[in-house]
């Protein structure tokens, strides 16, 4: 499904990935860890299609040249990035955002847009299973939303917008033990044969709820070590110092 | 003389012109124009003599020039100051005698007369150039006492009235352009509601300028009497053309006791190119009065298109616990610049007041808002709200807020807020990222920045205002 070659980056000159080599198959869930500065951010940015990054080397998603689209246009594909920091939008109700980004993404499919009695039960049945209660969605997107709240949000919109392939960024900083795992559960829910996970973190300790198929451990703009779930639990006893 | 149309232009939809025979006066600002005028109009002696009456105040005054958006000179002598269809130079009784081809303008501006096709119950006076060519719904508001006709029939058949409140509210030399206004007014609507009435319908004035090198000079006044409510909406479009064109209306509203007046605008006159050639200078005067205790008014406009944008529909609170409102949404794209805000003027006891402007400014443009609160000494416990906000796109426009604020009363309060965003690029990506393009993600937000504005308009004109709100800011965003 995603297919990266030797992607280097650079942000003012400075450079951020070193080489990045990634295959990301459909059913599979890859976990990228690493300390921090190591380029695992600016990875979920690039493969989204965030503005400033010079790039070099190949990622194709699907067989396509992921170069030559638009971040909406990826969005439309099937990329789902889970913000680290959600942005704020005043004035614009949760549900009207989520209408809205539903619509261009089945516009762009060729499908009709949702109507609304549809629309209002597929959010409600969603909202539902993450414990999300409906008068969250009637306030404007993220403002004044707790940090759990938050990514709450995101996975909300992920489960909404099924995509093939979601990235989650950090989606675990911030949160206590049950937000915690409610994200989890929202994340094993959605998981099936034919999508994919990338989630980037720092801590074991999602990798508790969510089992990685794939940890890599990304240092310096590269991935120095592949493992399987076993390799968390010894990170998280010995550090990354014996892997950098 | 430069009167083609600009026709490769194809941002402004409503920038056609209609190929009818026009009747002008002849060109300039003197005596025998105000008397074309008034004769053609079959207008009483009366109301000659209270336009010459301007007329002649007019020659005293100078035009302001205080604005931050300055305009080269305007010749008043060659200006037309009254061009009509010839087919109505008689008032059409009914539909039928209207010239087709002004039905179908109306009809491309999505404004049928045609009351079997009802326009979800509103009723509209429709002003071509200096003349109303149709007023739909008569019948219906006539058996509730309400009147809604052009200001030239009101003079004819409701002189009480007119005379009773006309420029009671924008005394005749009030300041140079509403005073032209009285001089030369040409149409506009006319509403009064009988007491304790609530009008049944939205009612709504559309104005097209069609004629070139021709000022449109409307007069709007609109009387809700003791306990009665009306919800008033005027809508403004004209053709491209690479001259400026002069608007400058007068709208006066009075309020008696415990009645509301809710005026809506949708602001849409040709902006200019994207050069800044063209467009229409909009210098409008407007202004309302609660006169009666527990009066209330409510201004709302979405001001996108004009050159130049200069006004400040302002509330004067004579009535105690009267209530004024200002919601304003400025949008500024290209060369286009906006000098507008609201007067509140406190007498009454217990009068409150609130304002609530988004200025947008994008391209070249540059958005000013200029607003009074005046607190006299006699206005107990009043209260004002003012909150100001700016959106920035880009980084060659300007957004301006100068509020001036006097207090005389230590028993009331004036509060102030005010903010300058720009449109943020983390904003955009993470809309981009949920699959929204550019244009889209610039309406949502922007859509978001105005709500608290939009939601005050008509649920019919909303819907409409947010598009047109995304129009005008497309392609503003690289």
């Amino acid at each position: 499904m995603l297919n990266i070659k030797n992607l280097e980056a650079k942000v003012d000159n400075k450079h951020i990935l070193n080489g990045l080599n990634l295959d990301i198959k459909p059913g599979e869930v890859h976990a990228i860890m690493g300390p921090n500065g190591s380029g695992k951010s600016t990875l979920a940015n690039i493969l989204s299609g965030k503005n400033g990054y010079k790039t070099k080397g190949e990622i194709k998603f699907d067989g396509q040249n992921l170069s030559e689209l638009s971040t909406e246009e990826r969005a439309q594909k099937g990329i789902f990035l889970a913000f680290q920091y959600p942005l704020e939008i005043p004035g614009v109700n949760t549900n009207v955002f989520l209408r809205t980004s539903l619509n261009s993404i089945r516009k762009a499919r060729g499908e009709k847009e949702i109507d609304t009695l549809s629309f209002l039960k597929l959010v409600k049945e969603k909202s539902s299973e993450l414990g999300i209660d409906e008068k969250f969605l009637s306030r404007q997107l993220n403002v004044g939303f707790s940090g759990g709240e938050k990514k709450k949000n995101e996975i909300l919109q992920m489960k909404i917008l099924q995509p093939k392939l979601a990235i989650l960024d950090e989606t675990d900083s911030g949160l206590d033990i049950d937000a915690l795992r409610i994200v989890a559960d929202g994340v094993n829910s959605y998981k099936n044969k034919d999508n994919a996970f990338l989630i980037i973190t720092h801590y074991q300790r999602l990798l508790d709820y969510i089992k990685p198929d794939f940890i890599h451990v990304l240092s310096k703009g590269k991935i120095v070590k592949t493992g399987n779930a076993e390799l968390g639990i010894e990170l998280e006893k010995t550090g990354y110092t014996n892997f950098i | 003389m430069k009167t083609e149309d600009l026709k490769n232009s194809q941002e402004y939809k409503y920038g056609f012109t209609t190929d009818v025979e026009n009747i002008r006066a002849p060109k300039g600002l003197n005596e025998d124009t105000i008397k074309f005028i008034s004769n053609i109009k079959k207008e009483p002696n009366w109301m000659l003599e209270w336009r010459l009456k301007a007329f002649n105040r007019l020659k005293a005054l100078k035009e302001p020039n205080w604005q931050k958006p300055k305009y080269p000179k305007i010749n008043y002598q060659d200006l037309y100051y009254y061009s009509a269809p010839k087919s109505s130079s008689e008032k059409p009784t009914s539909l039928d005698e209207i010239d087709p081809k002004i039905l179908e303008t109306y009809k491309k501006l999505g404004i049928p007369l045609d009351e079997q096709k009802r326009l979800n119950g509103i009723a509209v006076d429709a002003v071509f150039d200096s003349v109303s060519v149709a007023t739909t719904f008569k019948d219906e508001l006539t058996k509730k006492g309400i009147i809604f006709c052009s200001i030239s029939e009101a003079i004819q058949k409701h002189p009480d009235l007119v005379k009773k409140y006309l420029g009671s509210v924008i005394p005749l030399s009030d300041h140079y352009f509403a005073t032209l206004n009285s001089a030369v007014f040409t149409d506009g609507s006319f509403v009064y509601i009988p007491p304790n009435t609530r009008c049944p319908m939205e009612l709504s004035t559309y104005f097209r300028i069609n004629a070139s090198e021709t000022g449109q000079f409307e007069r709007t006044l609109i009387i809700a009497d003791k306990g009665s409510y009306v919800s008033y909406l005027e809508g403004c479009t004209a053709p491209m053309r690479d001259e400026n064109q002069l608007h400058a209306a007068n709208v006066e509203l009075v309020a008696l006791d415990d009645a509301e007046i809710k005026y809506s605008t949708v602001q849409n006159w040709y902006p200019g190119d994207e050069n800044g050639v063209g467009g229409i200078y909009n210098f409008v005067t407007k202004r309302g009065a609660c006169r009666g205790k527990n009066s209330k008014i409510s201004w709302t406009q979405v001001e996108t298109g004009s050159a130049i944008t200069w006004k400040y529909p302002s509330c004067i609170l004579q009535g105690d616990n009267s209530v004024g409102e200002f919601y304003s949404i400025a949008i500024t794209n290209n060369h286009q610049k906006a000098d507008t805000g609201t007067k509140m003027i406190h007498l009454g006891k217990n009068t409150k007041s609130k304002i609530i402007s988004k200025g947008i400014s994008a391209g070249k443009a540059d958005n000013m808002y200029r607003g009074l609160v005046e607190v006299k000494n006699k206005a107990s416990n009043s209260r004002n709200y003012t909150q100001c906000d700016s959106l920035l796109m880009g980084n060659k426009c300007g957004a301006h807020t100068i509020p001036y604020i006097k207090n005389n009363n230590s028993t009331s309060t004036i509060e102030h807020e005010a903010t300058t965003t720009k449109i943020n690029e983390e904003q955009l990506y993470y809309c981009n990222q949920r699959g929204l393009d550019q244009e889209e993600a610039v309406s949502l937000i922007v859509n978001g920045f105005c709500k608290e504005v939009l939601q005050q308009l008509p649920m019919e004109f909303a819907v409409e205002a947010q598009k047109l709100v995304a129009i005008s800011l497309e392609g503003s965003v690289g």
